[in-house]
């Protein structure tokens, strides 16, 4: 099976500077990788140019079978991103922007209101405009869009950021479920034993390439629980 | 596209009804800058009659630079332009969507601005087709024009300041235009004034189809 994202040799700029200085990178199908490594590491660049929202301007970059190089956008509505901070309009309510989300995707609105009592954003909290919300209900309600629209790959940068201990178990929960229904996860951390235990594969950047990729414990965790368990962050 | 830009226009009218940033800081500017012109000219009545037309305008042209960057800090919040893109939502769509909101704003400010005019300049339109059809295609000239360099100073830090450097030379056709079609409307000869749709349509319409064309690339480079 083709992998859902192949970098060979990636090369991506940050005004004239490289932020991915050749990067080889493989994720397979239903697979979970994490991306660990310093500030300036090049994980953020690395997520969005997975997203087609960064060019990369040497090397090849396939994701999810089109060559980013050639047409960025055509991946851009098969890919769910929650970057470092939720793309939420502060005056629409919770339930509106996942409405628009869903709309502007082409899908139907009806999806809302089960994704946002999927992350437990309900009742009035749903009814609240998003920059009344807390911070870790914020990413709760982003994370509502990724669970409503269903992409092929999510991309999570920092998504442990700001969020409690029901809410870190919620995005596992939430990753697990993404990749029993054949998506593929990638997500940046700071926190490398979090990223190891939640992931199969934990990529280390540094200096805007891959330095080390080391096997992680999800798998294992997984069986431990009986492979339908929960929480295994 | 045309759904896509219902949905984006849709959005960003809600933002505002919301916000009330259109209805508490850029109508009150529009409103404050005639009566300020009015104090400049003097009580005389013939003196602002003359000059209602081009003032309104002038308010209208102000407005817009004030509605355009209002249009893009929807989008300024950290991860909404990233949203945008990841969305789906085809970039013409987000350029019609976008021109859409802005020109519904300027309309309803027109129709302030009239209302505040009247009563301050004691002006009364004669022949009322021409400066509607006037208004219709200057609106969407400024929105459309508006939102193209509204794009392309976007991603700059420098864009408050810098959108107007960009837009205001641009829209001085608009500006002319429309004075000289609504002066032919207020006082007449019609005739003088119909002339000056010649401009305003062809204006309207090429910054209608190059917003189209180019709103998706400047997107991505801005």
């Amino acid at each position: 099976m083709d992998p859902v994202v192949l970098l060979r040799g990636a090369v991506a700029l940050t005004g004239r500077f490289p932020a991915l200085s050749g990067v080889d990178l493989s994720v397979a199908a239903g697979e979970v990788v994490s991306v660990v490594g310093a500030n300036g590491a090049g994980k953020t660049t690395l997520l969005r140019v997975c997203a087609g929202l960064v060019p990369v301007s040497s090397g090849e970059a396939i994701v999810l079978g089109v060559d980013l190089r050639a047409d960025p956008s055509a991946v851009r509505r098969r890919v769910g991103l929650l970057g470092h901070a939720p793309s939420l309009y502060d005056e629409l309510t919770a339930a509106e922007n996942v409405r628009f989300a869903l709309r502007a995707a082409g899908l139907g609105a009806d999806r809302a209101t089960p994704a946002l009592e999927r992350v437990g954003i309900t009742g009035r909290l749903a009814k609240t405009v998003a920059g009344g919300l807390s911070a870790g209900q914020r990413r709760r309600v982003a994370l509502s869009v990724l669970v409503a629209r269903a992409p092929e790959l999510w991309l999570l940068d920092e998504p442990h950021a700001g969020l409690d201990a029901g809410a870190r178990n919620l995005l596992s929960d939430l990753v697990t479920e993404a990749v029993r229904s054949g998506a593929s996860v990638m997500f940046s951390s700071h926190e490398s034993e979090v990223a190891a235990a939640m992931s199969d594969r934990r990529v280390t950047m540094s200096g805007g390439r891959v330095a080390d990729v080391t096997s992680g414990g999800r798998r294992a965790k997984l069986a431990a629980v009986g492979e339908g368990g929960s929480h295994v962050a | 596209m045309w759904r896509d830009a219902l949905l984006v226009a849709g959005k960003d009218l809600r933002i505002e009804l919301r916000s009330r940033v259109a209805l508490w800081q850029v109508l009150p500017v529009a409103v404050l800058s005639l009566v300020l012109y009015a104090f400049a000219l003097g009580p005389a009545r013939h003196t602002l009659a003359a000059a209602a037309p081009g003032l309104f305008w002038l308010a209208v042209l102000f407005s817009t630079v004030l509605a355009t960057q209002r249009s893009f800090a929807i989008e300024s919040g950290e991860g909404t332009r990233d949203g945008l893109r990841v969305s789906g939502i085809d970039p013409a769509g987000v350029f019609l969507g976008k021109a859409a909101a802005v020109a519904a704003e300027l309309a309803v400010l027109q129709v302030v601005l009239w209302a505040a005019m009247t009563l301050l300049f004691g002006v009364h339109i004669h022949t009322a087709w021409l400066a509607i059809v006037a208004s219709f295609l200057a609106t969407i000239g400024l929105a459309t024009a508006g939102t193209l360099y509204g794009a392309l100073s976007a991603g700059l830090r420098v864009r408050e300041t810098l959108l107007p450097l960009l837009v205001l030379p641009v829209l001085a056709p608009v500006l002319l235009a429309a004075s000289r079609a609504w002066s032919g409307a207020l006082t007449g000869p019609v005739s003088s004034g119909e002339s000056w749709l010649r401009i305003l349509g062809p204006f309207a319409a090429v910054y209608l189809v190059v917003g189209i064309v180019l709103y998706g690339p400047l997107l991505e480079t801005a």
